[in-house]
C-alpha cells in the first residue's frame, strides 16, 4: 500500500465538490481512500488519522489544496493523482459556462442584482462570519448553512441585526421557505397561512411537507440554527421571527419547533405568546408538554401532532379534535403492528432506526419513552443512553447519521446514501433485528433518486434474512411533497415494491416500529 | 427596518458557496446570483483590525489618489540622452526594472542586459569583463521606478541611451523611458552580442535624432488619446500594441520626412517603427507611469502605484506607503510558447511593463484585444471575463479608456490591495516571457496573476503606517 499526494497552492474549491473529487477518485482501480481536502489543521488532523498525511503536507495552509491517494501501488496512486486536476477542473468549467461571468464577490454581486434582500452562505464555517458581516452590514437578511462558526460571532452577528429589522437564519441553518422560496434542502410546499420559526432542519421540513399536504400551506418558515435557543444566545432570532411572524397579516397560526430552549428562553417565549392574539403551537422536542403549555402555547409532542394542531387551527377547528383524531390513527397503527409481530422468527426482538435526519431520530426516542425500556443512540435524548460506538448497534438502536463522526469528508447522509445502505446491510446480519426503521427526505437540496439508491438495499437486506429463515421488516416514512423534485408518491411506491412499510410521518413510522418489537417483547415473555 | 417588510417583497437572493442551492433557486424561478466566492487571504488579525478601523480614512485617501490617475494627461514632450534628462542619473548608474536587486541575485536575462549595457556604453570590452565590472561594485544598480522611469523586461536604462521624455500635464509630473528596440536578440531579453549593441549604437545615433526633431516639430504628442483609440482597435498596449503604433507613425510621419537630414534617414526610422508592433510599449508604460506617480503620497491610501519585476522578485509600491518596496518571489508565468521552447526554459517573471496593468491597460484591458485571447485560452469570453474579475479589485473605472467589448465601460483603474487581499482575486498581466540563461531572447508570451506574499506585505505596512497617522 502506498500513499501519494500533492499540494496546489492557493487552489480553491467548494467542499461539495472537493467530497465528489474525493469520491471519483476513491473508486478508481486500485485505490483504497483518497482525500481532496483544503489544509486547514483539521482537516490535516484527519489525513493525519487515516495515515494519509504526507510530510509535504505540513508545511500547507488554510489557501491550499492537499490531494492524497491511498493506493495497492505506485502506479495505481499516480494515475489517479493524475485525474484529479481534471475532475476538479471539469466541476468547474461546468459552472463558469461560455460568457457567463459570476461576480467574485458579494460587492459586485449587488451591482448585478441591485434589490437583493437575502444572502444564502455556504462557505466554510471559518470565513462564514465575516461574509455574513459584510451581507448585513450592506442591508441584506441572512440565511448561513454553515456550520463550525464560533458561539460569539454567532451573538455578534444576530445582535448586530436584531438592531437593523434584519434576520440570521443559522449558523448551521439548513431550511427555510421565504415568501414561497424554498432554500437550501426545504420541500416544495403550498403557501397559506401557517408561518412557522424553526430551530431544527428536518423538523422544519416534516412539519411544512405535513402541513401542505394535509391541505393547509405555510406562509413562512423561519430556520434559526440550533444554538439559537440556548442560554448564551437567548433565542434573540427565535424572538425576532415569532415577532415577525405575529406582525405578518398573511401568517394566522404559529408554530415553534426546536429541541428544548433554554428556561430562561421558555420564558422570555412565553411572555412574548402571551402578548399574542395568534394561536401558537409548539413542539419543543422532549420537553414537559404541561410546562410548554403552561407558557400558554399549544404544546405538542411530535412534529406530526404540531402540523396537525396546526392545520386544525388554521381552519378553525379545535385542538382536542385534532389530538382525537391523531388518538384514533394511533390505535389503527398499532393493530397493524400487532399483525406485523406475528412474521417474525424466534430470536428476532431488536429495532433499528439508520436516520439521515437527526429531528426525526429525537422524535422517534420521544415516542420510545412509553413503549420501549432500553433504547440507545449516539444522539441519546433521555432516557435513551449513549451508544458505545456509534457504528455498532446495540439492543434498541436508533442513530442520527448526519452525526459529525459519520459526515466528515463525506456528503450528508440525505444526499449520500452509500454509508447508511452500508449499515443496512450490516443489521440484516444480525439474527436479533427485527425492524429497521428508516426516513426519507425529499425537496431540494437531497438526493433525486432515493427509491433509486435504497430500494436495492432494502432487497438485499430482505434476501439475506430470508436466507437465515427470518422476515425484516422496513418501517419507512418519505418526508416532502408531491411538488418535490422526486415527487413524493413515486418514491413511496417505490419503496413499497421493495418490501417496505410506507408510513405517512416519522412518528406515525417510529410507533409503527415501536409497536412491533414491543409485540415481540410481549410474545416473547409470554413463551417464557 | 422590520423582518416583516421582507415578507411583501420578491426575494432575490445572492448565493455565496454552494453552487447547487443556485440551481434549486432557478428550479423555483427565484432571482438570484451566485458569487464564485474565494476565500481572502491569510492575514494577521492585527492588521485586518487596523485596516477595518480606519476604512472610512482609506477610502477617502484612495478616492483622493485614483481621482488623480483618472485625471493624469500624458504627453509626450521630447528626446533626451538619458544621462541628461533622467533625475538622478550618472555615469556609473545603471537602472533596472523592478524592485531593488544585487548583481548576485539578478536572473539570467537581467545579468546578460547588464553586461550588454556596459559593452554598450564602452566601460568593457567583452561580457566576462562586463561580468567582472558589475560584481566588482564600482557599478551602481537602482531601480528604473525610483527615477521616475520604466523599462520593459530588464528594463536596463544606461547613461548614453536615448529616453522618452513624458509629462503628465495635469500634474507636472515627467517620466523616462527607453525607445523600444524590437523583437529578435534584444538587450531587454538578455541578449548582449555584438548585433545587440550595434542596434542599439544605430538607435542611438539614427533614431534618437531624427525622432528628437520630429517631436520638438510637433511640440508634443497626446498618449492618452492614441491608447483611447488603441482600445477601440483591438490593443491592450501591453501585449498588443500594432495599433498604437500604428497611430503613433500617422502622428509622427510627416515630422520625421520634414525634419529628418535625409529621404534615407527619414525611410530608416520609419521602417524601423513600421516593423515593431512594441514601439509604442515604450510610450504605454511610461504614460502610465506619469500617471501613478501623480497618486504617489497619499496618507493612508492603499492604491497601488506601481508593479513591477525584476526576474528574482515581484515588487509593488502603495500610494500611502511611500518609497517602500513590498516583494515576494516572482512567478514563472504559465505561458504559450514559442516552438523548441518549454516552461523549464522560462525566467520568473520580469520587467516594468506590469505599471500599464496598475493604470487599467494591458491585462485588466484585456477584453478590449481579441486578437491575443490566445494567450488566455484562446476563447473571447475567457478574456471578457479577466476584465470582469479585475473591477473586483479596482477603485475606479476609466473615463478615457474603454472597453469596446463590454459597451464600452470604462477599463478597471487603480488597483486596491485591500480589496486584493480581502477577495483573493490577484491582478492579472499580459506579459512576454524571457530565456532564463541571458543572450536567448524571448521564448514566450501569456499572462500571469501577481503573486499573493507583496499584497500581504503591503498591507501590514499600511496597517503601520495608519496606526503612526492617527
Amino acid at each position: 500500500m502506498v500513499v501519494k499526494g500533492m499540494v496546489k497552492p492557493g487552489a480553491y474549491f467548494d467542499s461539495v465538490t472537493l467530497m465528489q473529487a474525493a469520491r471519483e477518485l476513491s473508486g478508481r482501480p486500485g485505490v483504497s481512500d483518497a482525500a481532496v481536502v483544503m489544509a486547514t489543521a483539521e482537516n490535516k488532523a484527519i489525513l493525519k488519522s487515516s495515515g494519509m498525511l504526507l510530510p509535504e503536507f505540513n508545511a500547507a495552509g488554510d489557501a491550499d489544496l492537499l490531494i492524497a491517494v491511498q493506493a495497492a501501488d505506485e502506479k495505481a496512486a499516480a494515475l489517479a493523482l493524475a485525474e484529479a486536476e481534471p475532475l476538479l477542473r471539469g466541476s468547474r468549467k461546468r459552472t463558469g459556462q461560455d460568457a457567463a461571468f459570476s461576480p467574485k464577490s458579494l460587492e459586485s454581486a449587488l451591482q448585478v442584482l441591485q434589490d437583493a434582500n437575502l444572502a444564502v452562505i455556504s462557505v466554510a464555517g471559518r470565513y462564514a462570519g465575516e461574509v455574513a458581516m459584510d451581507a448585513l452590514q450592506k442591508g441584506l437578511h441572512v440565511m448561513i448553512f454553515s456550520d463550525n462558526i464560533p458561539l460569539e460571532t454567532e451573538i455578534e452577528l444576530k445582535k448586530f441585526a436584531q438592531g437593523r429589522g434584519l434576520l440570521v437564519m443559522g449558523p448551521d441553518c439548513g431550511t427555510a421557505i421565504i415568501n414561497g422560496v424554498p432554500l437550501a434542502f426545504a420541500n416544495a410546499v403550498s403557501r397559506g397561512e401557517i408561518g412557522i420559526v424553526a430551530a431544527a432542519g428536518t423538523g422544519l421540513q416534516e412539519v411544512s411537507s405535513i402541513i401542505s399536504n394535509e391541505g393547509a400551506g405555510v406562509s413562512q418558515a423561519i430556520g434559526t440554527g440550533g444554538r439559537d435557543v440556548k442560554k448564551e444566545v437567548g433565542g434573540i432570532m427565535f424572538l425576532e421571527g415569532l415577532r415577525a411572524l405575529a406582525e405578518d397579516e398573511s401568517t394566522k397560526v404559529i408554530v415553534l419547533i426546536s429541541k428544548p430552549p433554554h428556561e430562561s428562553v421558555i420564558q422570555k417565549l412565553g411572555a412574548a405568546v402571551k402578548a399574542l392574539r395568534k394561536p401558537v403551537v409548539a413542539m419543543f422536542l422532549g420537553a414537559d408538554v404541561d410546562a410548554v403549555a403552561a407558557c400558554g402555547m399549544t404544546a405538542a409532542g411530535t412534529l406530526e401532532e404540531a402540523a396537525l394542531l396546526a392545520v386544525a387551527l388554521a381552519k378553525g377547528e379545535s385542538a382536542d379534535a385534532a389530538r382525537q383524531k391523531l388518538r384514533s390513527h394511533d390505535a389503527e397503527l398499532d393493530r397493524g403492528a400487532a399483525q406485523e409481530a406475528g412474521r417474525f422468527a424466534p430470536g428476532q426482538k431488536y429495532l433499528r432506526g439508520l436516520f439521515s435526519g437527526g429531528t426525526f431520530c429525537g422524535e422517534a426516542q420521544v415516542i420510545f419513552r412509553g413503549l420501549l425500556q432500553e433504547v440507545y443512540s449516539n444522539a441519546p435524548l433521555a432516557p435513551a443512553q449513549a451508544l458505545a460506538d456509534a457504528w455498532k448497534s446495540q439492543g434498541h438502536t436508533v442513530v442520527d447519521l448526519g452525526e459529525d463522526a459519520f459526515t466528515v469528508g463525506r456528503p450528508h447522509p440525505m444526499i449520500d446514501f452509500s454509508l447508511r445502505n452500508r449499515r443496512i446491510q450490516d443489521e440484516a446480519k444480525d439474527p436479533e433485528t427485527a425492524v429497521i426503521l428508516l426516513d426519507v427526505v425529499l425537496g431540494y437540496g437531497s438526493n433525486l433518486d432515493p427509491a433509486g439508491e435504497l430500494a436495492p438495499a432494502i432487497q438485499a437486506a430482505r434476501q439475506t434474512a430470508a436466507a437465515g429463515r427470518r422476515h425484516l421488516a422496513f418501517v419507512c416514512s418519505v418526508t416532502g411533497t408531491e411538488k418535490d423534485p422526486q415527487v413524493r408518491s413515486k418514491v413511496e411506491a417505490a419503496l413499497k415494491a421493495a418490501g417496505a412499510i410506507i408510513l405517512p410521518t416519522n412518528a406515525a413510522a417510529a410507533r409503527f416500529a415501536g409497536r412491533i418489537v414491543k409485540e415481540l417483547a410481549e410474545k416473547a415473555g409470554l413463551r417464557r | 427596518m422590520a423582518i416583516k417588510d421582507l415578507f411583501q417583497k420578491e426575494l432575490k437572493v445572492v448565493n455565496i458557496g454552494l453552487e447547487s442551492f443556485k440551481e434549486s433557486l432557478d428550479q423555483c424561478r427565484a432571482p438570484s446570483v451566485q458569487v464564485d466566492w474565494r476565500p481572502p487571504l491569510a492575514m494577521d488579525a492585527a492588521v485586518i483590525g487596523a485596516v477595518r478601523a480606519a476604512s472610512e480614512t482609506i477610502a477617502r485617501a484612495n478616492a483622493q489618489a485614483v481621482a488623480k490617475v483618472l485625471a493624469a494627461r500624458p504627453y509626450l514632450i521630447g528626446l533626451e540622452k538619458a544621462l541628461d534628462a533622467v533625475p538622478g542619473m550618472k555615469k556609473n548608474l545603471l537602472l533596472h526594472a523592478g524592485p531593488p536587486v544585487t548583481w548576485e541575485r539578478m536572473c539570467g536575462p537581467m545579468r546578460g542586459a547588464v553586461m550588454g549595457a556596459l559593452i554598450y556604453e564602452g566601460l568593457a570590452k567583452t561580457p566576462e569583463e562586463a561580468g567582472k565590472l558589475a560584481q566588482s561594485g564600482a557599478v551602481e544598480f537602482a531601480p528604473c521606478h525610483e527615477h521616475s522611469a520604466v523599462g520593459p523586461m530588464a528594463g536596463i536604462i544606461s547613461p548614453s541611451m536615448p529616453v522618452f521624455v513624458l509629462k503628465n500635464e495635469e500634474n507636472g509630473n515627467l517620466g523616462y523611458c527607453t525607445l523600444n528596440e524590437g523583437l529578435g536578440k534584444v538587450l531587454r531579453y538578455g541578449a548582449y552580442g555584438p548585433e545587440v549593441v550595434k542596434k542599439l549604437k544605430w538607435m542611438e545615433t539614427v533614431l534618437y535624432p531624427a525622432l528628437k526633431k520630429a517631436v520638438a516639430k510637433l511640440g508634443k504628442v497626446d498618449l492618452k488619446n492614441i491608447i483611447a483609440q488603441a482600445l477601440h482597435m483591438g490593443d491592450e498596449v501591453h501585449n498588443r500594441n500594432r495599433a498604437a503604433t500604428s497611430l503613433f507613425y500617422r502622428a509622427v510621419a510627416p515630422a520625421i520626412v520634414r525634419t529628418a537630414p535625409d529621404a534615407e534617414t527619414a525611410a530608416q526610422v520609419l521602417e524601423f517603427i513600421n516593423g515593431n508592433d512594441h514601439f509604442f510599449l515604450n510610450l504605454s508604460m511610461p504614460a502610465s507611469k506619469v500617471s501613478l506617480d501623480a497618486a504617489r503620497g497619499v496618507a493612508s491610501s492603499s492604491l497601488v502605484v506601481a508593479m513591477a519585476r525584476n526576474g528574482t522578485d515581484f515588487g509593488i509600491q502603495l500610494s500611502g506607503t511611500g518609497d517602500e518596496w513590498f516583494t515576494g518571489p516572482a512567478p514563472v508565468p504559465d505561458a504559450l510558447f514559442f516552438a523548441g521552447f518549454t516552461k523549464k526554459d522560462a525566467n520568473p517573471d520580469i520587467g516594468d511593463s506590469a505599471i500599464t496593468e496598475t493604470n487599467g491597460l494591458g491585462g485588466f484591458a484585456i477584453a478590449a484585444s481579441p486578437a491575443i485571447v490566445q494567450f488566455v485560452g484562446g476563447n473571447a469570453a475567457d478574456a471578457v471575463n479577466y476584465t470582469r474579475r479585475m473591477y473586483e479589485i479596482s477603485l475606479a473605472e476609466s473615463a478615457s479608456y474603454q472597453i469596446p467589448a463590454l459597451d464600452f465601460r470604462g477599463s478597471p483603474t487603480g488597483i486596491d490591495a485591500i480589496k486584493v487581499v480581502e477577495k483573493g482575486i490577484f491582478p492579472v498581466i499580459d506579459t512576454g516571457v524571457a530565456h532564463r540563461e541571458p543572450g536567448v531572447g524571448q521564448v514566450g508570451a501569456g499572462i500571469l496573476n501577481a503573486p499573493a506574499e507583496p499584497f500581504q506585505k503591503a498591507l501590514a505596512g499600511l496597517a503601520k503606517k495608519l496606526g503612526r497617522n492617527q
